[in-house]
C-alpha cells in the first residue's frame, strides 16, 4: 500500500514536471515589462526641454491622461510612431509628455521642425538616468499614466494603429 | 596543546577576515544585474544603450548612500525580478532557495540511517 | 547529388537499426550461448554507414554546396577550410548528426567489447541502444534533416556566426557529445541489466570503463566551452552559470557520482540499485539539457535557432525514456541488505555521492525554475551566477574536507586512519592561508574556509602521490584527479580574489590611471581582412611596481556574412596571470569603452582542468593493461 503511494506520487511528479515543461515551450522567451503596470509612479523629477524648471508629480496630476513618450533624433523608430503622436495630440483629455533621450539639442529641435511638434510638454533626459524611473529600458516607449499616476499601460518600440484606437478609447471613456 | 593551536589559527584567520571593507563595491552590484536587451549578459559585461545608463544610475544611488538591498528593490520594482540574478526569496521563490538545502539534509539522513541500521545488526 | 545520398545512406542506417532489433529477438529464441556473426556484421555496416553519411556532410561543406539549406544557412565560400569542416557540426541538424554517430558507435564497440559477459545482456543491450538510435534517427530524418533541400540554389551561403568561428569551440561539441551521448551505452546496459537480472560485480566491470570514457571527455568538453567563452564572450568570466552550461554540468555531476559508486558495486557488491538509476539518470539528464537547449524554453547567451517543434520532439522522447525506466525500476526493484561501517570507504563513496546529487539538484533547480515560476505564476525570474555561489560555495569547503579524508579510509573496515597527519595538514593549509593574506591581500571569511579546505586537498593528495610513488598506494589516477580537483578550486578562489577589473571610457590619446597600473589609448586603425573588417585598438599598458610595459590590441570585428559586430578581446597570457582588454565604441561619441581585467592563474584553472580528466584516462589506460 505504502509503495503503491509512492509509486504513484513518483509518477504524478514527473508528469507534472513534463506538463510544465510542454506549457512552457509555447511561451515566448522574450523578456519584456509590458506586464509592470498598475503600479504609481513616483520621485518624478524631469529637466524641462528649454528652461531649467523641473517637472513633478504635481504637474502630471492636472492632466486627466498623460502618455509619456521617450523618443530621441537618432531612433528610426521614432520616426514611425511619429504621424500618430502627431494625431493623438488632438485628444482632449490626453497631455503629451515628451521626453527626448540621450540627444543634442539641436538635433532634437530639427527632428521636432521638420515632423512637428506632437508634445504638450517636452523634457530631456541627456543621461538618460530619469528614464530609469519610469522603467524604460530601449527607446521609443511609451507610458500612458492616469490622474493618480498609476500605469495604465506601457508601449515597447513604436506605438501602433491598435495602441492608437487603445488610447483613444481609454481617455474617452 | 594541538587544539589550542588550532583555534589560535581559525581565531587570527577570522580576525583578518571580519576587516573587510564596507564600500559597496559597483562591479559587484552590476554583475549581479540583468541586461534586459541583451543576451543572457550582465549590465556589468555590456556596453548596450541600456547597461550604460543602468551603470550611471547605480553608481548615483551607491553615492547616496543606498544599500545593495534598496538598489536592488528599486529596480525590480521598475523592471520585474527579471532583472536580479540573484531572485529575492519570497512566496514564489522559496522553493527555489530551500529545496536544495532539503535534499542535502535528506541525503544525509538516508547515509546516517543506512549506517545506523548496520549498527543495530 | 550529396544530398541524395546523404538522406539514401540516412534510411539505410534506419533499416539497419531495425533488421538489428529484428535479428537480436531472433538470436534470443536460439539456444546458441554467443551472438550470431549475422549481428556483428550489421552492426558493423551500421557505423560504416553513418560515418559514410557524415563525411558526406562534411563535403558538403567543404565544397559548398548550397542546395543543401544546412550548408547555406551555415556556411560561405570564403570561409576559412578549418570552420568549413567544424561549421558541419556548429549547427542543430549537423550536431544532431554527430550524436547519432557517437550513438551508433558505441553501441558497436560496447557489443565487441564485452565478449565474456552473457549473451542476453548483449543482446538486450544492443536492443535498447537501437530503439535509441532510431528515435534520434526519425528525429533527424523527419524534422531536423541535414541534407534538406533548397530551391532555387543560392549563389553563396549566409555563413557562420562569427563567435563560433573558434578553434575551441570547432572540438567542444564533438568532445563533450562523446561524454554525454556516451552515457547512453550504459543507460542501455542498465535497462539490459534490469530486464536479465545481470547485476553486481560483473555488471560493474562491463560499464566501468565506458562511464570512465564518457566522463573524461565530459570534463574534457566543459573545459573547451569554458576556455571559449573567455576569449570569445569578451568579458572575461569563465563560467557564468548559464542554463547551457549548466545543461553540460548536470550529467557530469551524474556521472561522477556514478564513478564512484560504481567502484563500491565492483569491489562489495553493494549499492546495485543506486548504481542503475544513476546509469539511468545520466543519459536522462543529457537528453533533458539537450531539450532545454534546443527548443529555446531558456533564455541564454548560446542561442540555437529556435523551433518549439524539435522542442516537442525531444520532450516526447524524453518522457517516455523516464516512463520506461522509471516503471522498469518499480518493477524490479529489490530491498537489498547494507552492510556498511560508518569510517569505510564504502561510506566515503557515499558521501561523495550525496555531495554530488546536492550540485546536481541545486543546478537543475536553479536552471529549470525560471520556466516554472512563468508556467505556474507568469512571473519571470533570473537565476544567475549569485544564487549557485551562495548556495554551492559553502558546501565546497565541507565536500574539500570530505574528499581530503574519504580516500585514506578502508574498504569494510571501520578503523581510522592518521588522526594525527590530519590535524598536521589542517594546521599547514591554515598557515598557507595566513600567509597569502599576510603577504598579498585579505579577502572573505568564506574565501579563508575556501582556500583552507583546497589547500588541505591539495596537501593530502600529494602526501598520497609521494606514498604511491614509494609503492604503498597504487591509486595514482584517483589521486591526480583529486590532487587536480583541489588546485582547481584553489586557483578559482585565488583568481576570484585576486581579479583587477576596470570598467572605463577613454578617447585616442587619453591615459587612464589607477592602482599601480597607467593605460594609454595610443592608436586605433582599420584593417581589412578576408572576412571581416577589423577596428585595432593600441593600448600601452604600464606597471610602475612591477615595471611591466605591454601593448594589447583588442579589435571591434565587422563581419559580412552574417552581418555581425564581435568585440574580440586581446589577452596576454603569463603564467602567473592573464591581462585582458576588450574595447567598445559608444554611439554617437569618439569615446571608446574599455575594460581591463587582470586575471591571476588563468592557466592554471585550465591546466588543472586537463589534469582531472587525466586521471580518467589513466585510470583507463590501467584497465586495459590489466586486461590484456
Amino acid at each position: 500500500m505504502q509503495k503503491k503511494i509512492i509509486k504513484s506520487s513518483i509518477i504524478l511528479f514527473i508528469i507534472f514536471i513534463i506538463g510544465v515543461f510542454f506549457t512552457g515551450l509555447n511561451k515566448s522567451s522574450i523578456y519584456d515589462t509590458k506586464n509592470l503596470v498598475g503600479q504609481k509612479i513616483t520621485n518624478i523629477k524631469l529637466e524641462r526641454f528649454n528652461n531649467n524648471r523641473i517637472i513633478t508629480e504635481e504637474d502630471l496630476k492636472k492632466n486627466d491622461f498623460t502618455l509619456i513618450n521617450f523618443w530621441a533624433s537618432w531612433c528610426a523608430p521614432c520616426r514611425v510612431e511619429h504621424p500618430i503622436l502627431l494625431k493623438l495630440n488632438k485628444e482632449k483629455n490626453l497631455k503629451l509628455l515628451g521626453v527626448n533621450f540621450k540627444d543634442k539639442k539641436n538635433n532634437a529641435l530639427k527632428f521636432l521642425r521638420d515632423l512637428g511638434n506632437p508634445y504638450d510638454d517636452l523634457a530631456r533626459d541627456e543621461l538618460g538616468k530619469y528614464s530609469i524611473n519610469f522603467g524604460i529600458y530601449g527607446i521609443p516607449e511609451s507610458i500612458l499614466i492616469n490622474k493618480d499616476l498609476v500605469i495604465i499601460k506601457k508601449f515597447i518600440g513604436p506605438i501602433s494603429q491598435n495602441d492608437y484606437t487603445y488610447i483613444k478609447n481609454t481617455v474617452r471613456e | 596543546m594541538r587544539l589550542k593551536t588550532i583555534i589560535f589559527f581559525i581565531i587570527l584567520n577570522l580576525n583578518i577576515a571580519s576587516a573587510e571593507n564596507f564600500t559597496l563595491d559597483l562591479n559587484k552590484v552590476l554583475k549581479n544585474l540583468r541586461c534586459l536587451v541583451c543576451q543572457g549578459q550582465s549590465v556589468a559585461d555590456s556596453n548596450s544603450e541600456f547597461a550604460q545608463t543602468i551603470k550611471l544610475v547605480v553608481k548615483d544611488q551607491i553615492k547616496e548612500g543606498k544599500s545593495e538591498k534598496e538598489i536592488y528593490n528599486f529596480l525590480v520594482e521598475k523592471y520585474g525580478e527579471w532583472i536580479v540574478y540573484k531572485p529575492p526569496l519570497n512566496k514564489v521563490n522559496f522553493v527555489l532557495w530551500l529545496f536544495p538545502y532539503l535534499v542535502f539534509v535528506i541525503g544525509g539522513v538516508v547515509i546516517f540511517l543506512l549506517l545506523k541500521k548496520r549498527n543495530n545488526h | 547529388m550529396l544530398s541524395n545520398i546523404g538522406n539514401t545512406l540516412l534510411f539505410l542506417n534506419l533499416l539497419l537499426g531495425v533488421s538489428i532489433i529484428y535479428f537480436a529477438f531472433q538470436n534470443l529464441k536460439t539456444n546458441e550461448i554467443t551472438v550470431s556473426k549475422k549481428i556483428y556484421h550489421i552492426c558493423l555496416f551500421q557505423s560504416t554507414f553513418i560515418i559514410i553519411c557524415f563525411i558526406t556532410l562534411v563535403t558538403a561543406f567543404v565544397v559548398s554546396d548550397f542546395s543543401i539549406i544546412n550548408v547555406y544557412q551555415n556556411s560561405h565560400s570564403l570561409k576559412p577550410f578549418f570552420y568549413k569542416v567544424s561549421g558541419t557540426w556548429g549547427n542543430h541538424e549537423g550536431s544532431l548528426l554527430l550524436w547519432v554517430i557517437i550513438l551508433t558507435i558505441f553501441s558497436f564497440l560496447f557489443l565487441l567489447y564485452n565478449k565474456h559477459h552473457p549473451k542476453n545482456y548483449r543482446i538486450y543491450s544492443l536492443i535498447i541502444q537501437n530503439i535509441l538510435i532510431l528515435g534520434f534517427l526519425f528525429f533527424l530524418l523527419f524534422n531536423s534533416n541535414p541534407f534538406s533541400k533548397i530551391l532555387p540554389i543560392p549563389k553563396e551561403g549566409l555563413g557562420l556566426n562569427p563567435i563560433l568561428q573558434d578553434p575551441a569551440l570547432a572540438i567542444h561539441p564533438p568532445l563533450l557529445y562523446i561524454g554525454f551521448v556516451g552515457s547512453s551505452i550504459y543507460f542501455s546496459a542498465a535497462i539490459s541489466s534490469l530486464l536479465t537480472n545481470y547485476s553486481g560485480k560483473l555488471f560493474a566491470q562491463s560499464i566501468k570503463n565506458w562511464v570512465l570514457i564518457s566522463w573524461s571527455f565530459q570534463t574534457l568538453g566543459i573545459l573547451a566551452g569554458s576556455i571559449w567563452a573567455y576569449y570569445e564572450l569578451g568579458w572575461g568570466g569563465f563560467w557564468f552559470w548559464d542554463p547551457v552550461e549548466n545543461a553540460s554540468l548536470l550529467p557530469w555531476f551524474a556521472m561522477s557520482a556514478l564513478l564512484h559508486s560504481l567502484i563500491v558495486l565492483e569491489k562489495r557488491n553493494l549499492l546495485y540499485f543506486w548504481v542503475i538509476v544513476l546509469c539511468l539518470l545520466t543519459f536522462i539528464l543529457s537528453v533533458t539539457g539537450t531539450f532545454l537547449v534546443r527548443s529555446g524554453i531558456l533564455n541564454s547567451v548560446h542561442t540555437f535557432a529556435n523551433d518549439p517543434s524539435r522542442g516537442l520532439y525531444i520532450l516526447i522522447f524524453l518522457s517516455l525514456m523516464i516512463f520506461a525506466s522509471v516503471l522498469l525500476l518499480f518493477n524490479k526493484f529489490k530491498n537489498t541488505s547494507y552492510n556498511l561501517n560508518s569510517n569505510s570507504k564504502e561510506t566515503f563513496i557515499l558521501v561523495n555521492n550525496w555531495f554530488m546529487i546536492f550540485y546536481l539538484i541545486t543546478v537543475l533547480l536553479g536552471t529549470v525554475y525560471p520556466i516554472f515560476t512563468e508556467v505556474l505564476t507568469d512571473n519571470k525570474v533570473s537565476v544567475g551566477p549569485p544564487f549557485y555561489n551562495t548556495v554551492i560555495i559553502p558546501i565546497v569547503i565541507l565536500f574539500l574536507l570530505f574528499m581530503s579524508v574519504g580516500p585514506q579510509a578502508q574498504w569494510i573496515k571501520n578503523k581510522f586512519y592518521n588522526l594525527n597527519l590530519l590535524l598536521k595538514i589542517l594546521i599547514g593549509s591554515i598557515l598557507i592561508n595566513f600567509s597569502i593574506i599576510y603577504l598579498f591581500k585579505e579577502y572573505s571569511l568564506l574565501s579563508n574556509f575556501i582556500v583552507i579546505s583546497a589547500v588541505f586537498l591539495v596537501i593530502s593528495s600529494l602526501i598520497d602521490l609521494y606514498k604511491s610513488f614509494k609503492k604503498l598506494k597504487k591509486d595514482s589516477p584517483r589521486i591526480l584527479s583529486h590532487l587536480s580537483f583541489g588546485f582547481l578550486i584553489l586557483f578559482i578562489g585565488l583568481n576570484y580574489n585576486f581579479s583587477l577589473e576596470k570598467d572605463f571610457n577613454l578617447k585616442l590619446g587619453e591615459k587612464k590611471n589607477f592602482e599601480n597600473y597607467s593605460i594609454e589609448f595610443t592608436d586605433i586603425k582599420l584593417q581589412d581582412f578576408k572576412n571581416y573588417k577589423a577596428v585595432i585598438g593600441e593600448f600601452k599598458i604600464n606597471n610602475s611596481k612591477e615595471n611591466f610595459n605591454q601593448s594589447l590590441y583588442p579589435e571591434i570585428r565587422i563581419y559580412d556574412n552574417p552581418s555581425t559586430i564581435t568585440y574580440e578581446a586581446s589577452i596576454r597570457s603569463g603564467i602567473l596571470k592573464d591581462y585582458y582588454i576588450t574595447m567598445s565604441n559608444i554611439d554617437r561619441s569618439d569615446y571608446y569603452n574599455i575594460k581591463f581585467q587582470k586575471k591571476p592563474f588563468m592557466m592554471w584553472i585550465w591546466v588543472s582542468v586537463i589534469f582531472i580528466s587525466l586521471g580518467g584516462f589513466l585510470r583507463l589506460y590501467q584497465n586495459a593493461k590489466k586486461n590484456y
